[in-house]
Order: structure tokens, then C-alpha cells, then sequence
């Protein structure tokens, strides 16, 4: 094995990537794990309460991929199966960090996620219609720097599984099944908290560029 | 599903899936109609969208160096067994 060898292409195919891990290629290793851990990073830390716990977890996953590599079947993408054993071990974290959320018993109703006083009342003229259209944000709004320390912000502020639905779908792009599988969510509850997550960021967005108090819908997990 | 979505406050709750095609060609259907005729969830449909845009910029730290180091490190003790 050489320190030197080839750089691997973390968009080669797994089949490749995976022969070279198997293989202790060194530069292969690297490759993914400069890609991939960040990403890793910050799913963790929306699963434990620590930097450093999150740290320790992306550690952990590593070294668990090392020794179970030899065992991978293929059945999903390596990246997939790589942050299910990350997954795994935070949700293993949090339990004994005690501050495990319940995830597959989760149980989400259909509040909703737009400010009910936004829309006409039973009584007025058009019931379920707005009373006043939302303001649209001029295009200039979302070009200024400080946007994405909003966004990064509300991002921050949002409920654990809803910062873990986004983080995978929106930020990381893995798909609605994929998402679900790795977080141990039904696919509809996996739905929800994308959709409540987005609709949470849009009422901070939405605060930030006209300065609007945050709308009172959004209690929910 | 209904195949005329005429009220606003539910169409909000459906931009979301319509954005991803994650809802049934019916009812996708019947939201890209009222879309259509409703200045107001056509604004709220594009501020949903450029949110998702914008989450989609946000870069990840670096990891931390140390960190690195030590993954590298537990690399070459795992090639080492």
C-alpha cells in the first residue's frame, strides 16, 4: 500500500471504491472520508447533544465501516450503508446520552403548518382562501451575505427530526426512501417533517426579508 | 383524492411533495391547476422553493484536523490487523 497511490474518485463506482477499501488502499480511504465526513457531522450532531459526542460517533462509524466492509453487499449505495452505520451509532449515543427522540414510534398529526389566521374563516367570503396573499420576497432580498447566516441559523433552531429529515434531503440529497430507511421513519412521517421543516424555514426566511413576527404555526416536532 | 383543489390552506400543505413529485399524478395535477389560478400559493409555492434552494447551499465545516488525523491513523492500524 502507498500513500501515493491514485487519489479515488468518490464518484467512481462502489464496486471500485470498495475493492480498493478491502484492498487498505489508503488514498481510496481518504477520498471518502474527505467527502463524506463532514456531511456525517452534521447529521450526527442533530442525533447527540455534543460536538464532541458528535466527533466521537463519526470516529466510531469509520472504524465500524473498516471492519465490516468485507461484509458489504451492495444492496445499497456505500454512502447510504456508510450513514446507516453512522446513524446507528448516534441513535446508540443518544440513548445512553439519554437524550433519544422517540423516531419510528413517532407519532406526527395534521397541524397545520402555515398560520390558520392566514387563511379566510368559515363565515367569510372565500373560507380556506388567503385573507391576504403572502408578500413575495424581492429577488435582491436573497443575494445579500448575511442570507445563508439566517438560513444556517433556522436550520440550527429546528426540532432534531426535522434538522435530520432536511439535513439528509435538501442538504446531504438522498432520497425520501433512502432518508426514511437510514433514520427509521415511515416514509409519510419522513414526508411530514421535511415538509414542516421547509415551511419553518420559509416563515424565518420570510421574518428576515419583510420583518414579520414568526407565525404562531410551528410548535410541532 | 379530490381532483379540484380549491382551498388555499390546503394546497399550502401539499407544495412541499409537489415540489420533490412526490404526490400522485392526480393530486399533483390538481395542485399545478389551483397553482395556476392563485397569485397567493403561487408566491408561497416560489418562497418554499427558493428556502430549499438556499438550505441547498449551505456548505458543511471541514473536518476538524485532528480528527482527520486520527481517522487516517485508525486506517492504517485496521490495513495493520
Amino acid at each position: 500500500m502507498s500513500a501515493h497511490a491514485a487519489r479515488a474518485d468518490v464518484r467512481e463506482p462502489d464496486s471500485e471504491l470498495v475493492t480498493r477499501l478491502r484492498s487498505g488502499d489508503e488514498a481510496a480511504f481518504a477520498s471518502v472520508l474527505d467527502a463524506w465526513s463532514a456531511g456525517m457531522l452534521r447529521l450526527a450532531r442533530t442525533i447527540v447533544s455534543t460536538e464532541a459526542s458528535a466527533a466521537e460517533v463519526v470516529q466510531e462509524t469509520w472504524v465500524s465501516v473498516l471492519r465490516a466492509i468485507d461484509g458489504f453487499q451492495g444492496r445499497s449505495s456505500l454512502r447510504t450503508w456508510v450513514y446507516r452505520i453512522l446513524v446507528n451509532a448516534a441513535k446508540r449515543r443518544a440513548v445512553q446520552e439519554q437524550r433519544a427522540v422517540p423516531w419510528s414510534s413517532l407519532q406526527l398529526g395534521d397541524e397545520p403548518t402555515v398560520d390558520p389566521d392566514a387563511f379566510q374563516a368559515a363565515g367569510e367570503p372565500w373560507p380556506g382562501h388567503w385573507r391576504t396573499f403572502p408578500e413575495e420576497w424581492p429577488e435582491e432580498a436573497l443575494l445579500a451575505s448575511e442570507v445563508r447566516d439566517v438560513v444556517a441559523d433556522a436550520v440550527r433552531r429546528l426540532p432534531p427530526q426535522q434538522r435530520a429529515v432536511l439535513t439528509l434531503r435538501d442538504i446531504e440529497g438522498f432520497t425520501g426512501p433512502e432518508a426514511a430507511a437510514m433514520l427509521d421513519l415511515t416514509e409519510g412521517n419522513q414526508r411530514v417533517l421535511l415538509h414542516r421543516a421547509r415551511a419553518r424555514l420559509r416563515v424565518d426566511l420570510d421574518e428576515h426579508v419583510h420583518g414579520h413576527a414568526p407565525s404562531k404555526a410551528g410548535g410541532q416536532p | 383524492m379530490p381532483n379540484e383543489l380549491s382551498e388555499c390552506a390546503d394546497v399550502v400543505e401539499l407544495v412541499s411533495a409537489y415540489l420533490d413529485g412526490e404526490l400522485a399524478a392526480p393530486v399533483a395535477d390538481a395542485v399545478g391547476a389551483h397553482l395556476a389560478r392563485c397569485p397567493g400559493c403561487t408566491t408561497y409555492f416560489a418562497q418554499v422553493r427558493s428556502t430549499v434552494e438556499q438550505v441547498r447551499t449551505l456548505e458543511a465545516d471541514d473536518l476538524p484536523a485532528s480528527l482527520r488525523d486520527d481517522l487516517m491513523e485508525a486506517f492504517r492500524s485496521e490495513v495493520r490487523r
